[in-house]
């Protein structure tokens, strides 16, 4: 199973759109630049790492690394060392990591990490999903509190076709004829397509697959009018540039996928208290915002991160 | 995934309920069948009275021949997406991809085909009397119609086998199945579309095939 899901690594794979560029861009930091976080005994890779120094990691995707970057930037502020470990590939891979204590810092996703665990695992409250993850997750990892921010699936429209037909929440769109959405065709299948939303919410919608992963051809059929609806990731900075409302979802259709950090036994209180302050102020446009960053003005996450803690106070 | 993927796709395939319906296999073989005749169509609107013209005179031979081979190096999932970008989503943006898919076996077919009367029966029409027009019709095209129909076999196979990238910007097709079998990690599913889709090329190749050896002239038909 891919981290985020096979669509996402398809787009990147295609080199569409500027989600692979900013993660290019992401990514293309000089190594070398980040040596003296590792301090002076470091060994190279495998192992903890000094007694003092906190691993942070982050999966192969630039959204992910840039809260990454957020998380080491408040520790090292706390007075702690840091070693970044960025762009790791797959939960296959990391999490075996953090288990061993080679790793200490991930930012994780709270839907998708208990589907890891828990594969018929069905969607709940952010809340519930947050309690069952850290049911199952193993001795030696702990979760801390999840973020408002998510980085899920949703049923985005046009803030004129919100406003006109007075939507805030997928329940309003109940009773409204023809609506299409433009989505993957797995989309069709998935617990929260068409079937889970007439049950769930009582509406009726009919998928126009488009096959570029919430991409730029999905915004378009939107902002085209082909369609009056989009499945696009919440965190996705098309939603802002192009004026777009992603769908409240009280009933929890859409499995919720908020940020929240899995640490390991090497990160103490006052480590988990310097992340928390950054889960506590990471709202849903924020990510979107840090994200438009990247992808648009194609800043490091490095500098991304300075300039958010800056704004809010935390560094 | 339990099971052999292949098996399975062929037990989609005989699954009855997969026969009916809108987005059944017959109606999606039709919507491919459509996609790919419409394709190879509009490019034979434009490639073939190219060719005939560039095999007649000889003019622009240089040009045609090198555009035709830049557009075989053109990436089609590449041209769907810059034009669905610029006209939207629907079946312009991938109906022009495969148009200019089909074009270079078409205008190579047509030209050569021209090119390939022998002189000797070119300069016996032209010294009967023949217009320029007439040695064209009744004798180069006559004697080169196998290798026209080459380049629409050539023309349409290419375009069957792509013709699944309509499904990507919200067409029909035997896509959809390709796709969502992909999505949705139903292997079975898309094998039985590729399935699909080799079956159709097969087809439309050996009819093509078969309309090429008939359209031998007499008298230059192997004994």
């Amino acid at each position: 199973m891919s981290i985020h899901s096979t669509r996402r690594h398809l787009l990147g794979a295609l080199g569409l759109g500027g989600v692979a560029l900013g993660a290019a861009a992401c990514s293309s930091s000089d190594p070398f630049a980040e040596e003296d976080g590792a301090g002076g005994g470091s060994s190279d890779g495998g192992g903890s790492a000094d007694a003092g120094t906190i691993v942070v990691g982050s999966q192969a995707y630039y959204s992910n690394e840039i809260i990454a970057e957020l998380f080491a930037q408040v520790l090292e502020k706390a007075g702690l060392t840091v070693d970044r470990q960025y762009q790791i590939g797959q939960r296959e891979v990391y999490l075996p990591e953090l288990e061993s204590g080679a790793l200490d810092v991930m930012p994780e996703y709270t839907g998708n990490l208990l589907q890891n665990y828990e594969p018929d695992a069905e969607s709940a409250s952010p809340e519930e999903i947050h309690s069952a993850l850290s049911e199952v997750l193993p001795d030696g990892l702990r979760l801390l509190p999840f973020a408002q921010a998510t980085d899920q699936d949703s049923y985005t429209t046009t803030s004129d076709f919100a406003s006109s037909n007075s939507l805030t929440t997928i329940a309003d769109l109940a009773g409204l004829k023809d609506l299409k959405i433009a989505a993957n065709s797995e989309f069709e299948v998935r617990p929260y397509g068409p079937e889970g939303v007439k049950t769930v919410y009582g509406v009726d919608v009919t998928v126009v697959p488009v096959e570029d992963g919430g991409g730029p051809l999905t915004v378009q059929a939107l902002t085209d009018g082909d369609v009056q609806l989009a499945d696009l990731y919440t965190s996705d900075p098309a939603i802002i540039a192009n004026d777009l409302v992603p769908l409240e979802d009280p009933e929890s259709l859409i499995l919720p996928q908020n940020v929240v950090p899995v640490v390991s036994k090497k990160v103490d209180d006052d480590a988990a208290a310097a992340i928390t302050t950054v889960i506590e102020a990471l709202s849903a446009d924020d990510l979107v915002e840090l994200n438009r960053r990247s992808v648009e003005e194609q800043a490091s996450s490095a500098d991304i991160a300075k300039g958010w803690l800056g704004e809010k106070g935390l560094v | 995934m339990n099971g052999n993927p292949y098996l399975e796709a062929f037990a989609w395939l005989g699954d009855p309920t997969h026969w009916s319906g809108p987005s059944g296999i017959p109606m999606r073989t039709l919507e491919h069948l459509g996609y790919t005749v419409l394709g190879v169509a509009v490019a034979a609107l434009i490639a073939i009275p190219l060719g005939l013209f560039v095999g007649h005179t000889g003019i622009g031979k240089g040009i045609a021949v090198t555009a035709a081979g830049a557009a075989r190096a053109l990436p089609t999932l590449g041209l769907v997406t810059l034009f669905a970008l610029m006209v939207g989503i629907g079946l312009t943006a991938p109906m022009l991809a495969f148009v200019i898919l089909a074009i270079p076996s078409l205008l190579a077919g047509a030209s050569s085909a021209v090119e390939s009367a022998d002189p000797a029966t070119v300069d016996a029409a032209r010294a009967q009397g023949m217009t320029e027009w007439q040695i064209l019709t009744r004798v180069e095209v006559p004697l080169g119609m196998p290798l026209i129909v080459g380049g629409f076999r050539g023309a349409t196979v290419q375009v069957v086998a792509t013709a699944m990238l309509a499904a990507y910007v919200g067409n029909g097709g035997l896509g959809r199945y390709i796709f969502l079998g992909l999505g949705s990690q139903d292997y079975p599913q898309m094998i039985a579309g590729s399935v699909l889709v080799i079956a159709l090329a097969l087809v439309l190749d050996l009819a093509l095939l078969l309309t090429q050896r008939l359209t031998l002239p007499r008298g230059t038909r192997p004994a």
